[in-house]
């Protein structure tokens, strides 16, 4: 901090009746057990301090030992960091997919990939990135940090939360078992019909396709609730809607995204498993159907989609950039509203990927207007962060590095989307590797360079140690400069027509040198992730230990261990500013009362943050597990027979039984 | 690099507390939208409302495209679907009681409302049962059937899911759990079986009254 805040910028501590309303639980006239007065043989964290409290909340909070207790953890903090590593280890699978798809385009006529195999590494690289990294990444950090960086003790609905872990790891594992086993999908990551139907595409490979999106979306909806309960209702006493961390921020407009535009993707799944297993038409023109209704409803998923990815990281960069500029957000209004205006937006440009379909003109105009609106808020959001860096004094640590790349990258694809919201120019290089040049500078400009930042930055408070600096930024500029030289080729090689998708070419095309060169970068960039992985393996053994606050941050969860214990917090916090942290140097104002032997946390109102109900958080639970045990065979099943729904939902009925079934009289949760 | 804070103002390690706030004496649990279980319930409307406006933007897309509607099959009979339709309807008024009840933490008339209100469920999936019966056309035949049938799936599927959470709470409350934040449950409950009949509304207007006006 260069500068301390004055008294002007944030409130004192504001009185009782602005941080509880005070409110019975019951209604009006009625006796309500809601009401009774707290067991006074209940232990409670205004009778013990210190390590004492520590210790107690943790054992109550905690997770057992062996092997039941961690599948039934409901810890946030476990789920949300397997939820990172399954993410980043798919994040590498799909990664090295793209290497040896690099090598086999590196020269003309190459013979070292098959056309099938080839077919399949493309699925399954946009595929793995799409829906097994891509989505579930941003949602994996709002699960590990949105409960800490709004005071709460666990997220809302912890055991859906572990269920919907469970579910996306096995779809996950189910689509990349079926790809060693060479019936991997093959027919692109969005699977077109009529190539992807039951007359292009026999066999079994697109329906594991649409089973894994049925998977991952069941996961990723899952997760979406219990992101926007936790934002709206476990929220610190005093978080009032302006307190509220852009990154929090950015998650909840994701969630509401992820919401809206997931079901339409099942809806398009669910269509083509059905004309796939069960004979329906939906997609068939011969019996009344209509192949680009499979188009319209996988683009209304597919554009807000780009957005699910993007958000997460616009929100990983406003906690960096606050941080390391040492000054908070310019214009934390503008961005809050831009994000929402990018949420509600996304839903307006599905129709650009379809501009080579034949729309009418008026369609195709519209979406190219829409397509170009939504630059502005994204462009607001992008000189926000300039202006916070340019009036902060900038700390050029990694993770800012990261977010430097950000600006870079993400423009440039930034600039190259608007030539291709332009439907003439579209219609050129349609199916391109102009194409791929644009959504991979939009893609990994906008997610992984935000996210590699992200991981430098939250490490320490995820593993309780630094990474360290050096390789990091040797990691930096390995990547960005890996990135450029694999992907700028590609606008060139894209504007001399080469089409995507495409196993082979011709030495005569004239594309041989391009190529090459995208390969040679690709290679570089595959370097700079096995730096990443050594620089995260080192660290997490040998670096040096981290404090709870080893930037000199402002958000909450810098306010807990390094790594956080069970229970969060001590006590849950109290906040009087945007950055709880920087306004209260001494001391932390908190709430207490809640009790150390359940698992208590508090419940607030959604707009002014007013501590409301003391209710009790689920404890662990084997049940989560099993019912994402009974969905896989389930869905898997229903590869196979139809009847699989049928028999397959008495398992699942009876381990749904099983979750809500309360296991003792206390016991509070649902 | 090291860990070091780079101001020396910030204490190394955790901050001490300051109580400024007791949460002793707040209630344990609530109602409506107090209660965050309500908010996951919308949410879940939220997602499955999407998916059954989806559904229905793909039913008028197929009808946009073929013109004539239904497809060389005449419109589903109205005898079960109306009667499904009416016993729906009249659900709503014990679906209310259940709420209120719960809400005055009333346990035996919240037995006896959600007994009531689970030998509708399986009333109305039985007429279900005959309703899908009187279609006349199988989802394998054309692409008005398929849709048909996605609809009432789509319908059929939160029919049976809510009738069963019905069952279940309704056994749960005649055990030695019938209390509490239960009657806090016993409100979402209903607040789901209004997305169920709501949801069913327009569904049944579309599937049984459109082809007839079309």
């Amino acid at each position: 901090m260069t500068r301390a805040l004055t008294s002007h910028e944030f409130d004192a501590v504001p009185e009782v009746t602005r941080l509880a309303t005070g409110e019975r639980g019951g209604l009006p006239g009625v006796q309500s057990e809601a009401d009774a007065p707290p067991s006074p043989d209940e232990l409670r964290d205004d009778q013990v301090d210190g390590p004492e409290l520590s210790a107690r909340l943790a054992k109550t909070w905690g997770t057992e030992k062996g092997l039941i207790g961690a599948l039934s953890t409901v810890d946030h903090k476990i789920i949300g960091r397997r939820y990172i590593i399954t993410a980043i280890i798919f994040l590498f699978l799909g990664g090295l997919s793209a290497v040896a798809m690099r090598l086999q385009l590196a020269q003309p006529e190459s013979k070292l990939i098959s056309p099938d195999l080839y077919n399949q590494l493309f699925t399954m690289h946009g595929t793995t990135m799409m829906f097994l990294f891509g989505v579930p990444i941003g949602e994996a950090f709002a699960v590990y940090l949105v409960p800490l960086m709004v005071g709460a003790r666990n997220i809302a609905f912890p055991r859906l939360n572990a269920f919907s872990y469970y579910v996306y790891l096995f779809g996950g594992i189910m689509i990349w078992v079926a790809f060693m086993l060479n019936i991997g999908p093959d027919t692109g990551w969005f699977s077109y019909v009529p190539l992807a139907g039951p007359e292009f595409s026999p066999g079994k490979r697109v329906d594991f396709w649409a089973q894994m999106i049925t998977f991952t979306e069941v996961a990723g909806i899952a997760v979406a609730i219990s992101v926007i309960v936790t934002v709206f209702k476990m929220r610190a006493p005093g978080m009032t809607l302006d307190r509220i961390p852009l990154f929090v921020w950015a998650e909840l407009v994701n969630s509401f995204v992820i919401v809206f535009a997931l079901p339409a993707v099942v809806t398009a799944s669910a269509m083509l498993i059905l004309d796939r297993l069960v004979g329906t038409h939906f997609f068939n023109p011969a019996e009344g159907g209509d192949a680009l209704l499979y188009q319209h409803l996988f683009w209304f998923f597919g554009h807000p989609e780009v957005y699910i990815i993007f958000l997460p990281a616009t929100g990983w960069v406003s906690a960096i950039v606050v941080t390391f500029a040492r000054r908070q957000a310019f214009g934390y209004i503008a961005l809050v509203l831009s994000l929402i205006a990018t949420g509600f937006l996304s839903f307006g440009l599905w129709v650009h990927h379809m501009f080579t379909t034949g729309l009418p003109q008026l369609g195709a105009s519209f979406f190219t207007a829409s397509s170009m609106l939504i630059a502005i808020p994204n462009g607001i959001q992008i000189f926000c962060w300039i202006a916070t860096l340019w009036d902060g004094r900038p700390v050029f640590r990694t993770p800012l590095l990261f977010v430097i790349g950000f600006f870079f990258i993400f423009v440039a694809g930034g600039l190259s989307g608007i030539m291709l919201a332009s439907v003439p120019l579209d219609t050129q290089v349609h199916d391109t590797f102009f194409v791929v040049a644009h959504f991979h500078y939009v893609l990994i400009g906008g997610n992984v360079f935000p996210l590699l930042g992200a991981i430098y930055y939250w490490f320490p408070k995820f593993t309780g140690r630094m990474m360290s600096e050096r390789l990091g930024k040797w990691h930096f500029w390995l990547a960005f400069i890996g990135f450029n030289v694999t992907f700028f080729p590609m606008h060139i090689t894209g504007l001399m027509g080469m089409p995507r998708r495409v196993y082979t070419y011709l030495p005569e095309m004239g594309w041989g040198n391009l190529n090459l060169i995208s390969t040679i970068g690709a290679v570089l960039f595959f370097a700079s992730f096995v730096l990443f992985l050594y620089n995260i393996i080192s660290s997490a053994r040998r670096g040096p230990v981290a404090e709870p606050n080893p930037w000199n941050a402002g958000t909450l969860e810098w306010a807990a261990a390094s790594p956080p214990l069970p229970q969060n917090f001590d006590r849950v916090p109290v906040v009087t500013n945007r950055e709880p942290l920087w306004a209260n140097r001494d001391s932390l104002p908190v709430v207490a009362g809640l009790s150390v032997e359940n698992r208590e946390q508090i419940v607030s109102t959604i707009t002014h943050g007013r501590a409301d109900l003391r209710e009790s958080s689920p404890e662990p639970s084997i049940w989560p597990f099993l019912t994402a045990v009974a969905t896989t065979i389930t869905f898997v099943g229903s590869i196979f027979t139809p009847w699989a729904v049928v028999w397959g939902s008495i398992p699942l009925a009876l381990a749904l039984m099983g979750w809500f079934w309360p296991k003792t009289s206390t016991e509070d949760e649902r | 690099m090291t860990a070091g804070s780079p101001d020396p103002q910030v204490p190394s390690g955790l901050l001490p507390h300051r109580i400024v706030l007791n949460a002793r004496q707040m209630p344990s649990y609530s109602y409506g939208p107090r209660s965050p279980i309500w908010w996951g319930t919308l949410g879940f409307c939220a997602v499955e409302g999407m998916g059954f406006v989806l559904a229905v933007g793909a039913y008028f897309y197929l009808v946009f495209v073929n013109g004539t509607w239904p497809l060389s099959a005449p419109a589903p009979d109205l005898f079960w679907s109306s009667l499904h339709t009416v016993l729906m309807l009249g659900s709503l008024y014990p679906n209310y009681l259940a709420k209120r009840n719960g809400e005055r933490e009333d346990l035996r008339k919240v037995r006896r409302d959600l007994v009531i209100m689970s030998l509708i469920g399986v009333a109305l999936l039985g007429l279900r049962t005959m309703e899908l019966g009187t279609t006349h056309v199988k989802w394998d035949h054309n692409a008005y059937g398929s849709i048909v049938w996605l609809l009432l799936g789509l319908h059929t599927a939160h029919l049976l899911t809510d009738v069963v959470d019905t069952i279940v709470l309704a056994v749960l409350m005649f055990t030695r759990h019938g209390h509490g934040k239960r009657f806090s449950d016993v409100g979402d409950n209903a607040f789901y079986w209004y997305f169920v009949v709501a949801s069913w509304l327009p569904i049944y207007v579309i599937i049984y009254w459109f082809p007839r006006w079309w």
